[in-house]
């Protein structure tokens, strides 16, 4: 039975939500304008309000999770994201598979962010939460689901499914239930796709605190006093949305199969963009805050980061990537709403700042080239140069959208090769940056004058110079470019070593934010080099056997051919593929299929054989196993170096029913470096097609070629007991022993001969790695010969790819580094504001 | 001059170039025909055409040969003008390229015969579409 009142309970807390933003808008809108006397009754009416809007924000999160935990999948979005067989922390993930979803969890962290904000904040209450409400109004009208006439406004999460599938069914059956839904995509069902999308989602929802306060400010005439609040927000925003990033990065790294953790894809690009402009307003406001300059800058910044961030949106969800990007959502005909938002905003930002801008005090200082003015100034304009290089090609959808929508033609299409054309960019910008960095710290804590420059960056530079050439020459870095990155991260690392060592000596920790997260940008940059410059193909083909036509010779197959049990030469390795593993519940490792029978339930197999792990039995022959994800299947892959098992990955592949084959790869770890394995293609498991049947003969202690395998056959032995046949008294039941040769590997086939009065049963053995079925057909007596009924199909293989990323973990402890900064930074920011606030001052 | 002057030229000339050298190498989304004849002209960048894969009349596809390997293939494409096309492409069959509606295939020509991919971009049918439901025997929990 259809349950439509909590999809109903969700709709009016989606209507509320919206309407409740409207009203808190405009009754902070009068508190901040009514003199002193009113002003405490419309901040509770104003309060009041907002609680509503809260606790219906996070109603609604609330129920959409209730519909999926409870598989109601007469609710189209439990049908289309989630199924019975997901995990609750996957259940999770399937909250924000969907637009609407994200959009709900965007909602609830600005609400989360503006509850802190009114109890942390008393003069920028009012103006700030206008801003707030509004932006909530927006947000929350993008799931609203309300149609007037051919108008959509927002798509709800909380339709039926018989009101969007057209199937016939629902005509007969209103109150059809779909027994299961389609399930939450594959690439999806990683722990990372469950704290990847919150985080991004809190970065981009805590861009708009800066803003707020910006506009807070212009709007109240407080051109100045708006940075302080401002600033321990903006770096929560830059760090959160860098996490974020790099998760969803770490995320493909592990999960997707292009090779990498970057791809420079539009989606990408959409985050990385804002990104920069917010750390580049980071150090205006902070240039501002010592020496009064760059305000103007830093209101351009901070605007400019809040609208990137409503276009990153646009862009992504809009659908105009439609063929230019791997993984954009598909088009819900929202993107006319979110031009809207974006212009709204633009609009009022604009207004506000051109209405104020010649009243912003602006130093009429010329800054001198040994100022830290300066500096800071050149490396935000360097950051802000870097954003605009990667938004201007990933825009070129759009410029062919509105050349179009203005009855054009334009065939432009994005760089054919994206990782190369921004790579030769970003690379020299991020050179630049990282000599900045260095620099610019120098500059920052000292007055500096030619001569006391020299004598500070003397050391560092010495210093970096020696370990650039120790790290160039013991990991064989010989292109000029890359020893350039290397130097100038290097250079980067001990100039702001040599800073903080000072800044720990001297004063607190409180003040080694900057330097600690430049030192983990300056590794970020040399991880970045190795990993992806000196990432290295190691799947080539070094067996001589290649299968070309003539015009391929100048194209690299970088996937290799492994059939079961053969051992292919590539490289520095020998890999040699052992068939298909599955994963059980609460069996560490995995298990080979050959041990298991599937039993046609989800989930469910039996074991063939004891299943035993480092000589601890878990499950005992016949036991009924649960199997972690049935479709999922990993690729035991050992790899040998001079005769020696070095490791076995375990790839993972999924072929799936609506998606095609997914494949997640795996990687052997090293402190310097991974190997990454990736499966490409696989022998499909369907119904094999089995070849014509061959007849074999052969006497006990005899071998012969089966197929292409040499083969003995031992001999028969009489049996007692057959595993799924009851013997009665008088039965015969004989087994052959078959020992196959698979190159390094032994297997035995034992095909069971039943005698019983006059009748025969046989009891074929079907091998699937070795694509052999054998059936013993008949017994000569007289002969002293087995008979042999053999059929085949194609044996077992895998296509792989393998690449080695070297000093990947430099990348991933850069990150981390740069963090610990960016929090250590906030906490000092953040403090300032409520010591200032408490003397009255904010 | 000031040197704020300076800078800002400096800031202009290297947002100049990053516009030029964005145009320069943006790729074109083009038709065999049209891949063809640039092709010809010695013309060897890389371009984008749009198409979708030759289907029989029961909707199979048609013309799709794995190499033996299995690490290559060559599929027959139509391009939007109805234009028939043999592509290489030096990787395994993606997932679902069967299923996909839309093909997109960044490359060039080799031989005029031959178009080779070097990158392959594929719209699926969404999954919001198919409206079978998937007969699913209740597990029982």
């Amino acid at each position: 039975m259809i349950n439509t009142f909590i999809g109903n309970l969700g709709h009016f807390m989606v209507i509320l939500a919206f309407v409740s933003a409207i009203i808190t808008a405009w009754s902070y809108y009068q508190y901040t304008i009514v003199p002193e006397t009113e002003k405490a009754s419309w901040r509770k009416f104003s309060r009041i309000f907002f609680y509503i809007h809260a606790v219906s924000a996070v109603s609604i999160g609330v129920i959409l999770f209730n519909i999926i935990y409870n598989h109601r999948f007469e609710y189209f979005y439990a049908y289309s994201h989630s199924s019975e067989a997901l995990p609750v922390h996957y259940m999770i993930s399937s909250f924000w598979e969907g637009q609407e979803g994200s959009f709900i969890l965007w909602i609830f962290w600005d609400v989360l962010l503006g509850l802190f904000l009114i109890h942390t904040n008393k003069s920028w209450e009012g103006p700030v939460m206008v801003v707030f409400s509004l932006v909530q109004a927006f947000l929350v009208s993008m799931i609203l689901g309300v149609v007037i006439g051919d108008l959509k406004i927002g798509s709800s999460p909380f339709i039926l499914l018989r009101d969007v599938a057209n199937a016939p069914i629902f005509q007969m059956n209103p109150d059809f239930v779909p027994e299961d839904g389609t399930g939450l995509n594959p690439l999806l069902q990683n722990i990372w796709m469950v704290i990847h999308p919150p985080t991004l989602f809190l970065g981009y929802a805590s861009t708009l605190v800066p803003f707020a306060y910006l506009m807070a400010g212009l709007w109240t005439g407080r051109y100045k006093e708006w940075i302080r609040p401002a600033l321990p927000w903006t770096i929560f925003s830059a760090s959160i949305l860098g996490m974020g990033i790099i998760m969803g990065a770490y995320w493909a790294y592990v999960t997707l199969n292009f090779g990498g953790y970057w791809n420079w894809d539009p989606v990408e690009n959409a985050s990385y963009v804002p990104w920069l402009i917010i750390v580049a307003s980071i150090h205006t406001m902070i240039t501002f805050k010592k020496s009064s300059t760059a305000l103007k800058t830093s209101i351009v910044l901070v605007i400019t980061q809040f609208i990137l961030v409503l276009y990153a949106t646009f862009l992504v969800r809009s659908g105009v990537l439609g063929d230019t990007s791997v993984h954009s959502f598909t088009d819900l005909g929202l993107s006319g709403q979110l031009l809207i938002y974006l212009f709204f905003f633009l609009f009022v930002a604009i207004f506000f700042s051109v209405r104020a801008w010649k009243d912003i005090p602006s130093s009429e200082r010329e800054a001198s080239v040994y100022s830290r003015e300066f500096w800071i100034f050149i490396g935000a304009t360097v950051l802000s140069l870097m954003a605009f290089q990667v938004i201007l090609p990933t825009s070129i959808p759009v410029y062919n959208a509105i050349i179009e929508a203005f009855g054009g033609i334009s065939n432009m299409a994005p760089p054919a090769d994206q990782v190369e054309f921004y790579t030769k960019f970003q690379l020299w910008f991020g050179v630049v940056v990282a000599l900045l960095t260095a620099v610019g710290q120098f500059f920052w804590w000292k007055k500096m004058d030619k001569a006391a420059l020299k004598s500070a960056l003397v050391t560092p530079y010495i210093i970096s110079l020696l370990l650039s050439a120790i790290i160039i020459s013991l990991a064989q870095v010989w292109n000029i470019t890359y020893m350039i990155i290397v130097m100038a991260g290097t250079f980067t690392v001990v100039a702001n070593a040599t800073i903080l060592t000072k800044l720990l000596r001297k004063s607190t920790f409180k003040l080694a934010g900057g330097s600690l997260a430049h030192i983990g940008i300056g590794l970020m940059l040399i991880g970045i080099m190795f990993s992806s410059g000196y990432s290295d193909t190691v799947s080539i083909n070094m067996s001589g056997l290649t299968y070309k036509r003539d015009w391929e010779d100048e194209l690299n197959k970088e996937n290799v051919l492994l059939w079961v049990n053969q051992p292919l030469q590539m490289k520095d390795y020998e890999v040699v593929y052992r068939g298909r593993h599955k994963k059980l519940e609460g069996v560490p490792g995995y298990v080979s299929v050959r041990k298991l029978e599937m039993t046609g339930q989800q989930n469910k197999a039996i074991a063939l054989e004891d299943i035993v792990i480092d000589e601890e039995t878990y499950h005992k022959k016949g036991d009924e196993v649960d199997i972690v994800l049935e479709e999922n299947s990993y690729f035991e892959i050992e790899y040998y170096q001079d005769q020696q098992l070095q490791f076995t990955l375990f790839p993972m592949s999924q072929p799936n029913p609506t998606m095609g084959l997914i494949s997640s790869p795996d990687s052997k770890h090293y402190l310097n470096k991974d190997l990454y394995t990736h499966i490409s293609a696989i022998n499909s498991y369907d119904d094999p097609e089995w070849g014509e049947d061959k007849e074999y003969k052969a006497t006990p202690g005899e071998q012969f070629h089966l197929g292409d395998y040499v083969t003995t056959f031992e001999g028969g032995e009489v049996v007692e007991n057959v595993d799924g046949v009851e013997l009665k008294e008088g039965d015969v039941a004989v087994k052959a022993n078959l020992v196959v040769q698979d190159h390094d590997r032994q297997i035995r086939l034992e095909p069971i001969f039943l005698i019983r009065g006059n009748q025969v049963g046989r009891i074929p053995v079907t091998n699937h790695d070795l694509g052999i079925k054998v059936q013993v057909d008949n017994i000569s007596p007289e002969s002293n010969q087995f008979i042999f009924t053999v059929n085949s199909h194609q044996k077992d293989y895998v296509v792989m790819k393998a690449l080695v990323k070297p000093y990947i973990n430099v990348l991933w402890m850069g990150t981390i580094v740069m963090l610990m900064g960016f929090a250590v930074a906030i906490y000092r920011r953040y403090d300032e504001f409520v010591k200032m606030r408490d003397k009255g001052l904010e | 001059m000031k040197k704020g002057h300076i800078i800002g030229l400096g800031i202009i000339a290297v947002a100049i170039v990053i516009i030029i050298s964005s145009i320069g190498d943006a790729s074109s989304y083009e038709s065999f025909s049209t891949a063809k004849e640039m092709a010809s002209n010695g013309d060897e960048d890389p371009i984008h055409v749009v198409g979708h894969l030759k289907k029989d009349s029961r909707g199979t596809v048609t013309g799709l040969e794995v190499g033996e390997d299995k690490t290559s293939f060559t599929f027959t494409m139509v391009d939007n003008d109805g234009t028939e096309q043999q592509v290489y492409y030096n990787e395994p069959v993606p997932a679902d390229f069967t299923r996909s509606e839309q093909v997109v295939v960044i490359g060039a020509y080799k031989t005029d015969q031959m178009f080779v991919a070097d990158k392959i971009l594929m719209k699926c049918p969404s999954k919001y579409q198919d409206n079978e439901f998937r007969e699913v025997t209740a597990s029982k929990k």
